[in-house]
């Protein structure tokens, strides 16, 4: 019998249901239908869109492209972030006002920022070139070849997200006892010794929080790609989502597109359970 | 006690006759003067809509957007209407006039949008009352732009801007006699306008990667459209058209009416890619990633020798202030030489070039079906596109207001209005007027699910130009494409809507 204790939950539950059960299972719904530009509406198709999404070799090339660039840009991201979380943890001058200024790019808006970036990076008028000719070197190609679209595609990201990993393991740090510290000068450990074996290991359950934030949110990456190469040259920079932007509003697929979305959504909970599940075994091995 | 009755009336007379004046000037809204007609500043002040509502929904600002929201404001003063107005990105503009439509809303009574979506959104569109195609505004719309607002025989889209894609070239390299000496001596051809694509790539290829106008900064051959989503589709459809174009040949240029097999991979699409993949030797230092801005900056600035897409890299070089203003000049896009002829499966040759011009899609309006304000939003369009105004949005270049009417073709215009020297004005307005002459036209696919045709177009043109296959692979996995895109839609249903644009093409209508 339900008392009336349990009715504190009603909001909670509606708010549940409204912005995360019904989209997500009318989007699967959809999925199954054949809505498009000329066909509007719940027609019921089977599963004719899964079948078409196997054979898609754009959409698997998109995600193992989004993979590189995400894994990529993560790991840098991770790498910088400690690096500067590091430099801020012990007394240095103007402390606060460099931690503040660290955190600039994570609150500007993504997609602003990336107007400017592709600005800067505009291989004629972009002042990024310019500067590569100053050092007596050839123009640079940031955006119009394969492999740099892609560098200048993760360097956005680099660049936007590091604040929010040097955030998250800056207070991690600033959380850490101070005993085996106290322990390792005891013992004469310097500095290198202290970090690898003392606040690496001790940092690793908040690193491996840090990344898994970080690749959930990269494993969406739209705006970046979506104003700074459109997903190209070709399609060299096309990530899942931008795919499905592509299918869904521009191409208006609907049902084609809400079934690549659920498709993503699955695989994407399953790699980042395995990459969690295999970093946690790691620390509680350590 | 009469002559006071006398002197009362006359002095009604004279007050009343003095608003009169008044109301008739119109200046403080921007125009030279009122146009006499049904859609004029008076015929329009003479309505009253107010306490009644009409929502717009048009591109962001500036261009087509900044107009509506001007012409939208005009007409609220004079009308009392309340004019509501959406600005949308143009990435997101048609899923937000379909889904409206497709759901049963009345969400907006006016639309502005892509003329080439007729083929999807002609269903949900209020055809043209007759009593609005009588104005004289409408009347002057040229032959082209009819036909681009014409579903089957049903005008269902309101002509508001005409666009089509040409060649603009720097008048002052092209007849520099030093120039024209030194491309003899190192070509042992002579500099002239390009009439072929092969030719353009030429001269483009050896006017890249020197400073030819002494500004102390390189300069390069050719500035396109070539950035995947960004309309490189329109640039590419401009370059393939007169190979795969033949004059002699009917029934389709994207399709075979008759069996709608896909044409985009036979070899005069192959010819065209091939060729623009070469022309990337000549683009600016990224310029296989320029979109339509880029485009416009690099030809409007000074950067390259030659372009091609719509009016706006023009009107930004003959912008007062530009430091090219009244050199450069407009063209009929290149042609070929020989040209693919489906029927027989060989190559014709030609002996003057084989011109195509393109008919791109540019800016239209209509109003939805679903509309309960119908009267409205037909004078409201009828406003927007009043000669006066039209005039007046025909100046201003980052509108997007191109010409559409016959009046528009008259070079005094764009001379003394805008102060461009004679022979530019002139070339300008014979080679758009030309191409509504050309019996050999191509215009957009305007068939259902136009969207994901273009997109798997640009997408497999991309991949050719970055390489990563051939010009004939990634035509043929467009093909492929095309042909899978036509199954879901339904052949019959595709091959119903592409007649309209086979007969615009073959001249029927």
């Amino acid at each position: 019998m339900l008392k009336y204790k349990h009715f504190f939950l009603l909001p909670g539950l509606i708010v549940l249901v409204a912005i995360i059960i019904f989209p997500l299972l009318f989007t699967i719904r959809v999925s199954f239908s054949s809505w498009d530009v000329v066909k509007p509406g719940l027609d019921w198709l089977g599963g004719k869109n899964y079948e078409r999404l196997f054979v898609d070799l754009r959409f698997w090339e998109a995600l193992f492209k989004l993979s590189l660039m995400a894994a990529g840009s993560v790991l840098i991201q991770y790498l910088i972030g400690f690096s500067l979380a590091l430099l801020v943890w012990r007394d240095v001058i103007m402390k606060r006002f460099i931690r503040v200024l660290f955190l600039v790019p994570m609150m500007t808006t993504p997609v602003i920022m990336t107007v400017i970036w592709r600005t800067i990076l505009h291989e004629s008028l972009g002042p990024a070139n310019d500067i590569v000719r100053m050092f007596g070197f050839e123009h640079l190609t940031w955006l119009s070849t394969s492999g740099m679209a892609m560098f200048s595609v993760i360097l956005v990201e680099v660049w936007q997200w590091t604040p929010f990993m040097f955030l998250l393991l800056l207070a991690g740090l600033l959380s850490l006892p101070k005993e085996p510290y106290m322990a390792a000068a005891i013992d004469g450990a310097g500095p290198l010794r202290t970090f690898f074996s003392v606040t690496f290991p001790l940092m690793a359950p908040i690193s491996a929080g840090a990344i898994l934030i970080r690749l959930i949110e990269a494993s969406k990456m739209m705006e970046t790609v979506y104003v700074l190469t459109s997903g190209g040259p070709g399609t060299a920079t096309e990530t899942a989502s931008y795919y499905i932007y592509i299918r869904g509003l521009r191409d208006y697929q609907i049902g084609y597109a809400a079934s690549l979305s659920f498709t993503y959504l699955i695989v994407m909970i399953i790699s980042l359970t395995i990459i969690a599940k295999v970093m946690t075994r790691k620390i509680i091995r350590d | 006690m009469k002559r006071y009755l006398l002197a009362s009336i006359l002095s009604i007379v004279l007050v009343a006759s003095s608003f009169g004046v008044q109301a008739q000037d119109y200046s403080k809204y921007g125009i030279g003067a009122d146009i006499p007609g049904a859609c004029s500043y008076k015929s329009i002040d003479a309505k009253d809509y107010s306490g009644r509502t009409l929502n717009i929904i048009t591109h962001a600002v500036p261009v087509m957007g900044e107009p509506t929201a001007l012409h939208a404001k005009q007409f609220e003063e004079l009308t009392g209407a309340k004019v509501n107005v959406v600005h949308v990105p143009f990435g997101d503009l048609f899923q937000r006039i379909m889904i409206p439509f497709q759901t049963g809303q009345a969400a907006y009574d006016v639309l502005f949008y892509g003329s080439l979506w007729i083929g999807d959104l002609h269903a949900y569109l209020e055809p043209v009352p007759a009593a609005y195609q009588q104005v004289s505004g409408m009347k002057d719309v040229t032959v082209n732009y009819k036909g681009v607002a014409t579903w089957g025989d049903t005008m269902v889209q309101y002509p508001v801007d005409g666009d089509r894609h040409y060649l603009k070239y720097r008048t002052d390299i092209f007849d520099n006699p030093k120039m024209k000496e030194r491309y003899k001596k190192e070509t042992g051809k002579t500099l002239k306008v390009p009439t072929t694509w092969e030719e353009y790539n030429e001269i483009a290829k050896y006017f890249s990667g020197w400073d030819w106008d002494g500004d102390k900064e390189l300069n390069y051959g050719s500035a396109e459209v070539a950035k995947r989503d960004d309309l490189m589709f329109s640039a590419f459809i401009s370059r393939v058209a007169p190979y795969a174009k033949h004059p002699d040949v009917k029934g389709g240029f994207f399709f075979d009416l008759e069996t709608m097999k896909p044409l985009v991979n036979t070899p005069g699409w192959v010819r065209g890619l091939e060729l623009f993949v070469a022309a990337q030797k000549s683009f600016p230092p990224g310029g296989n990633n320029f979109g339509l801005g880029d485009e416009i900056f690099s030809f409007g600035g000074g950067q390259t020798l030659m372009s091609y897409s719509w009016d706006d890299a023009f009107i930004q070089a003959m912008q007062s202030g530009s430091r090219i203003r009244n050199k450069v000049a407009a063209a009929p896009l290149p042609g070929a030489l020989e040209v693919w002829n489906r029927k027989t499966g060989k190559w014709d040759k030609f002996k003057t070039p084989n011109l195509a011009p393109y008919i791109t899609w540019g800016w239209t309006s209509a109003v939805s079906k679903l509309s309960t304000n119908k009267d409205m939003a037909f004078d409201y369009l009828c406003f927007f596109s009043n000669e006066a105004n039209t005039a007046h949005d025909l100046q201003i270049g980052r509108f997007g207001v191109n010409p559409f009417r016959k009046a528009h073709f008259d070079a005094k215009f764009w001379i003394e209005k805008l102060g461009w020297e004679e022979k530019i004005a002139k070339t300008y307005v014979k080679t758009l007027s030309d191409m509504d002459l050309s019996k050999n036209r191509v215009f957009d696919l305007r068939v259902p699910g136009v969207g994901q045709f273009m997109s798997s177009l640009a997408a497999g043109v991309s991949k050719a130009l970055a390489g990563q296959e051939t010009p004939q692979k990634a035509l043929d996995g467009v093909a492929e494409e095309w042909r899978q895109i036509v199954d879901r839609i339904g052949k019959e249903k595709v091959r119903e809507a592409y007649k309209n644009v086979v007969a615009l093409e073959d001249n029927l209508r």
